[in-house]
Order: structure tokens, then C-alpha cells, then sequence
């Protein structure tokens, strides 16, 4: 998927994370910050880079402020924040890309 | 070398600090040894006065100059203003290389840290410390090793003169200007003086700091004039409405209160919860809900605690005031109740952090505890605990009485919600030790309860209980399996403190925290 325009989801509350998308330039370029990135850094980036994968975004600026969410939160706000920079919140494919 | 409970200790540390490494929570049983002695003066001219104009003078009298070792309570807790008050004044005189001896240091203390940056403060002695003061030793930014003892390792410390205090600086609540210290009776009441005991006693030179000058005599005192040099009277020493805040938190949370139930079950089905039992608990949310669960189970069954323990807490209180607890024995007060509770309940009685925990004394009140309820950032699948570190490698708590109490006690339990956000506080190596793993009997989570294999009795005698019984490994793995496993801190090289176990030994090291990087 295109990044079409700037989109974020999530909130910064303890256990959430919040996840931008931007436009990118050719690649992903990620940026993580977390209040747990001693212990998860690794399988935080993970998490973010298979769900991009899945989406099949490969040009996009994202940009993660962790606060320790579980991975299935993390993966949910990478895919709202994709869908929402290309204006779908209906008609998802659940059970497709997203499961 | 390896220690006993399998941490790695530097043979530059152990060279550095002349300790040994860690042998086993009672190698040092009957060990001999002579006290230290302070150097004092005398006061024969009846006409000479203890009294100063203020802390510079109270310093100037002290001959303090670089270098020295001094020594302050953490009664006041996160309303602490001595520690910070002394060394304003110090670092004005521009004193260099001290080294702080402390029961404690808190959040209230982040005003120090500039001093440590210029050199004022190179050392720090404590059972633990919070706030910018911890950021600062796990940046490095400290010259010497930070030392982290327990309460009693403490008075161990300076009775065998492995510290020796050069001035101990006392906030006093009412104090004569003979130097007989009160706790409460002033406007800035703590309630107890107890961990201040030993510095009056072993330091060279003792100041009285107080906001309340009493007529003399001010009896029955916590701490004497026989060992107080000087008494100086400032505006104020502590606010005691910001005792209760930090670690000290009463819950609404249903998690806690859950927990807190599962320990009450437990310690009712074990053989020691009968007529004239003793109890101490932490200031842990769930620790405090399970003395107000517990409470009720005394009362239905007509059974009393002979002897609570401890730093305390309201609850305990209300429990004395029913008649359900005979002694209260107290060498910390964590909220207001419990002051109010020590100035008019005689069966309230303060005692010295000697007489509360000293591993080298003759016989200290936590042996003769039957129950202490602990709380824990981190225990390992070997029941080993971590109090002082953050899982982030950040300095961030206390020992306090913890490894004191849990060697003590015939049944040690620790609570801890198995997670804490995304943190498991269930894991297979703690970011640091603090309590060895020998010393804990049971660990209490949301997810379940583990018994230490070390105790078949307890596992025996809980063989028909119904609580949530499983193995330390199981609750590990239920925290990773929700959680992942979690990646060991990438610490720096260098070790900026050490974790000392209540004998003197090496428990643990702590190493200067590193940012984090992407491993490519």
C-alpha cells in the first residue's frame, strides 16, 4: 500500500503506543521510542516491520512512541494508521492483511 | 568470581571495596568481631552551650573540610528538607569529596544532584536511592561506587567500622538545647527516630537539626544529649504531609486486593498463624490490603498478633486500637496514622533500626518474625528479588528492610502483579539481586502462587488449600507468553555501585546504564 498522506493512530497512554505514517522516500524509515526498549526494542521493531510487510508498504517515514504495549496492540495501530492515510476506515479487509 | 547466588562480582570491585563476595544469607552466623568507637569531646563547663546560630556555624563547629563522611535519616521520607538544607550550606563553604551515609535518599533529594556533578558529593552510602539522584549514578556521574545496604545492613556497616560517620546531621521534631531529640510533640512530627540511632551513637561529632525548641528536659528521648555535640533551630525541617507519598499507597485496585486475599488464605493455612503470631508487611498496595484482609480473619477467629513489625501503616494501627495486635514495634512511620497512633498508644513503641535489623547485634526483632509480606519489582524462577533497579537498568528503589526481614522470617512472602505494563515481574534472571532466593518462601501474582522448593513443608501443608498453586517456571512462562521474552538490559562496562548483603558481602553490582541500540 501507498502512504498517501500523513496518519497516525493510538494513544499515549500507559500499555498503548501511538504510530505515525508518512510519505517516505523509496524505503521504510522507522523511528522507535518506548518505555520499555531495554527489554522489547528488538520484537517492537519486529512487530512494526512484519506488519508493514504484510500491508506491502514499502516507502514510509513511521514514527512509534511505545509505551509498552503488547505486540497485538502494536500491529492494530500500524494497521489503522495505513488505512487511515489512504482515507479507509470501512469495507477492511478483515481476515485478509488484517488478522 | 561467581557468588552464591550466581552473579558475576569483578575481582577489581571486590580488590576496590575489600569486600568479599556473597556466601549464603547466614555464612556470617556467630562471626566475631569489635565495634568501632567514635572519637568524641567532652562537655564538663556547665556554662558552655550546645546550641548554634545556624547550619554554617553548626559546620565551622564541626570542623567539617573535604573528604569526610556524613550522615543523614530519611524519616521525612519525599518531605525531607535537612539532607537538602546541610548541603546548600556545605557546598556554599565549597567542601569537596564528601561522602553521604544515608538510612535513605528519595525524590525530595533531587536538589543534591548538582553537587555530585561538581565534585561536592563523590560518595553515597544508602539503602537505596529514587529520582535524579539514582539517574546519576546509573549515568556514571558519581566518583565513587554507590553502596546499597539494607536497614540493618546499616547499623552493621557502622558498628563494625566499615563506614565511620565524621558528622551526623539529625532532624530532630522536638529537641532541648541540651540535644534530647523527640519524634513527635512539634510541628514537623516523624514519629520515630530510629535509623538516626546508630549515627548518634557512632559518629564523631552529632548537630541536632529542629523547628521546635523544647524546655528541657525533652523526655523520655529518642536520642540522648550524651551524644549530641551541637542543636541548631532552623524554620523547617520536614514536611510530614509528604511522608506518605512515594512508596507508601493505599489501594482501590482489584488486582491488588485480589492478591492480597490469595496471601491472607495462605497465611492462615500455614502452622504459624496461631495465637501471638508476628507480623510485618511492606508499604506495596497489595502488602497493605492484605494486613486489612488478614485483620478480619483475627478478629472472626479471636486470634492476636503478638508483635507487628516494622515500618507501619495505618492498618496496622486500626488492629492495635481493636486490641488485636499486643505490641506494635516500630522503627518507621509511613503515613500520618501511624504518627498519631505512636504519640497516644503505649502498646506503640519505637525501637532502633538496630534493634529492627541488625545481622551483627545480638539478636534482631526480625527473627523473630513468623510472617513478613514483601513486595518486588523482579523475582528470578530462583525466588531471587529486585527492589533497587528498574527493569530500564535505572537505580530507582530501596532496600530498605527487605533483605533483612525476608532472612528473618520463618514464611516470606512477595507479592507482585505477574506484569507490570509490558514488564514481567516473574523472569528468568533479575536485572539485579537484591534478596537472595533462599530467603523467600512464596511469591504471590494475579496468575498464581509459587512455593520455594526449598520449603516441602510449606508445599505440604497447602496440599489441600484451593488457591492458584503452580511453579515459579509456570508463572515465568505465562508472563512471556503474553508479553514475549524480554531481552537483557545492555548495561555499559563500568560498575558505578554494589549491592551489599546485610553481612558486608557482595550481593550484586550495578553497571552504568547504556543507551539503547538496534543489534543490526
Amino acid at each position: 500500500m501507498e502512504i498517501k498522506k500523513a496518519a497516525m493512530a493510538g494513544t499515549l497512554e500507559s500499555s498503548d503506543a501511538q504510530v505515525t505514517v508518512e510519505p517516505g522516500s523509496g524505503t521504510i524509515e522507522l523511528s522507535i521510542e518506548s518505555s520499555v526498549i531495554h527489554q522489547f526494542g528488538k520484537q517492537i521493531r519486529a512487530t512494526i516491520l512484519e506488519a508493514l510487510g504484510r500491508l506491502e508498504v514499502e516507502s514510509a517515514k513511521v514514527t512509534v512512541i511505545d509505551k509498552g504495549a503488547l505486540d497485538c496492540t502494536l500491529k492494530a495501530r500500524v494497521e489503522c494508521a495505513v488505512y487511515r492515510s489512504n482515507d479507509m476506515t470501512e469495507n477492511l479487509p478483515w481476515g485478509g492483511v488484517i488478522r | 568470581m561467581i557468588n552464591a547466588v550466581g552473579r558475576e562480582i569483578p575481582k577489581e570491585v571486590l580488590k576496590a571495596t575489600g569486600k568479599e563476595a556473597f556466601k549464603g544469607a547466614y555464612a556470617y552466623d556467630n562471626y566475631e568481631y569489635t565495634k568501632a568507637a567514635p572519637r568524641a569531646r567532652a562537655m564538663m563547663d556547665p556554662r558552655r552551650s550546645k546550641m548554634v546560630e545556624n547550619i554554617h556555624e553548626a559546620l565551622v563547629k564541626c570542623e567539617i573540610r573535604d573528604g569526610m563522611t556524613i550522615s543523614f535519616h530519611h524519616h521525612f521520607r519525599e518531605g525531607d528538607y535537612v539532607v537538602n538544607m546541610v548541603m546548600e550550606e556545605i557546598h556554599k563553604m565549597g567542601i569537596k569529596g564528601l561522602t553521604i551515609c544515608a538510612s535513605s535518599l528519595g525524590k525530595a533529594n533531587d536538589p543534591i544532584v548538582p553537587y555530585i556533578d561538581d565534585g561536592t558529593i563523590v560518595g553515597i552510602q544508602s539503602s537505596g536511592v529514587r529520582g535524579k539522584i539514582g539517574e546519576a549514578i546509573s549515568t556514571g556521574r558519581l566518583r565513587d561506587l554507590a553502596i546499597m545496604r539494607s536497614h540493618g545492613g546499616r547499623v552493621r556497616a557502622i558498628e563494625s567500622g566499615e563506614v565511620h560517620i565524621d558528622i551526623a546531621f539529625i532532624g530532630a521534631p522536638t529537641c532541648d538545647e541540651y540535644g534530647n531529640m523527640r519524634a513527635y510533640g512539634g510541628k514537623s512530627d516523624c514519629g520515630v527516630l530510629s535509623y538516626a540511632m546508630v549515627d548518634a551513637q557512632y559518629a564523631d561529632k552529632v548537630v541536632a537539626i529542629t523547628d521546635c525548641l523544647a524546655p528541657f528536659p525533652n523526655i523520655p528521648a529518642s536520642i540522648s544529649m550524651t551524644q549530641v555535640d551541637f542543636v541548631c533551630v532552623v524554620d523547617e525541617i520536614g514536611n510530614p504531609a509528604k511522608i506518605a507519598t512515594g512508596a507508601a499507597k493505599p489501594t482501590t485496585d482489584v488486582r491488588k486486593i485480589m492478591m492480597a486475599d490469595y496471601c491472607t488464605q495462605f497465611v492462615i493455612n500455614t502452622p504459624y498463624f496461631k495465637e501471638g503470631f508476628s507480623y510485618q508487611t511492606g508499604v506495596g498496595g497489595a502488602s497493605i490490603a492484605s494486613t486489612i484482609s488478614l485483620g478480619k480473619i483475627m478478629e472472626e477467629r479471636g486470634i492476636h498478633m503478638g508483635l507487628g513489625l516494622g515500618g507501619i501503616t495505618t492498618p496496622m494501627c486500626n488492629l492495635l486500637a481493636k486490641g488485636l495486635i499486643n505490641k506494635i514495634v516500630d522503627t518507621q512511620d509511613f503515613d500520618m496514622g501511624a504518627i498519631e497512633s505512636i504519640k497516644s498508644n503505649p502498646n506503640h513503641i519505637e525501637i532502633s533500626a538496630s534493634e529492627y535489623a541488625d545481622p551483627f547485634n545480638k539478636g534482631a526483632y526480625v527473627n523473630k518474625l513468623d510472617f513478613v509480606i514483601l513486595a518486588s519489582l523482579e523475582v528470578d524462577v530462583n525466588f531471587n528479588c529486585n527492589v533497587v533497579v528498574g527493569s530500564d537498568g535505572m537505580i530507582t528503589g530501596a532496600q530498605g528492610g527487605h533483605p533483612d526481614t525476608a532472612a528473618g522470617a520463618k514464611c516470606t512472602i512477595v507479592i507482585a502483579p505477574l506484569l507490570q505494563g509490558r514488564i514481567p515481574a516473574i523472569c528468568t534472571k533479575v536485572t539485579t539481586v537484591t534478596t537472595p532466593g533462599e530467603t523467600v518462601d512464596v511469591v504471590i501474582t494475579d496468575y498464581g502462587i509459587a512455593i520455594n522448593p526449598r520449603r516441602q513443608d510449606l508445599i505440604e501443608c497447602m496440599k489441600d488449600v484451593k488457591l492458584p498453586f503452580c511453579t515459579i517456571e509456570e508463572l515465568r512462562d505465562k508472563a512471556y507468553a503474553i508479553v514475549g521474552e524480554p531481552d537483557p538490559v545492555q548495561f555499559g562496562d563500568r560498575v558505578v555501585g554494589i549491592i551489599e548483603s546485610r553481612d558486608g558481602t557482595i550481593l550484586d553490582v550495578v553497571r552504568e546504564i547504556k543507551e539503547y541500540e538496534f543489534a543490526e
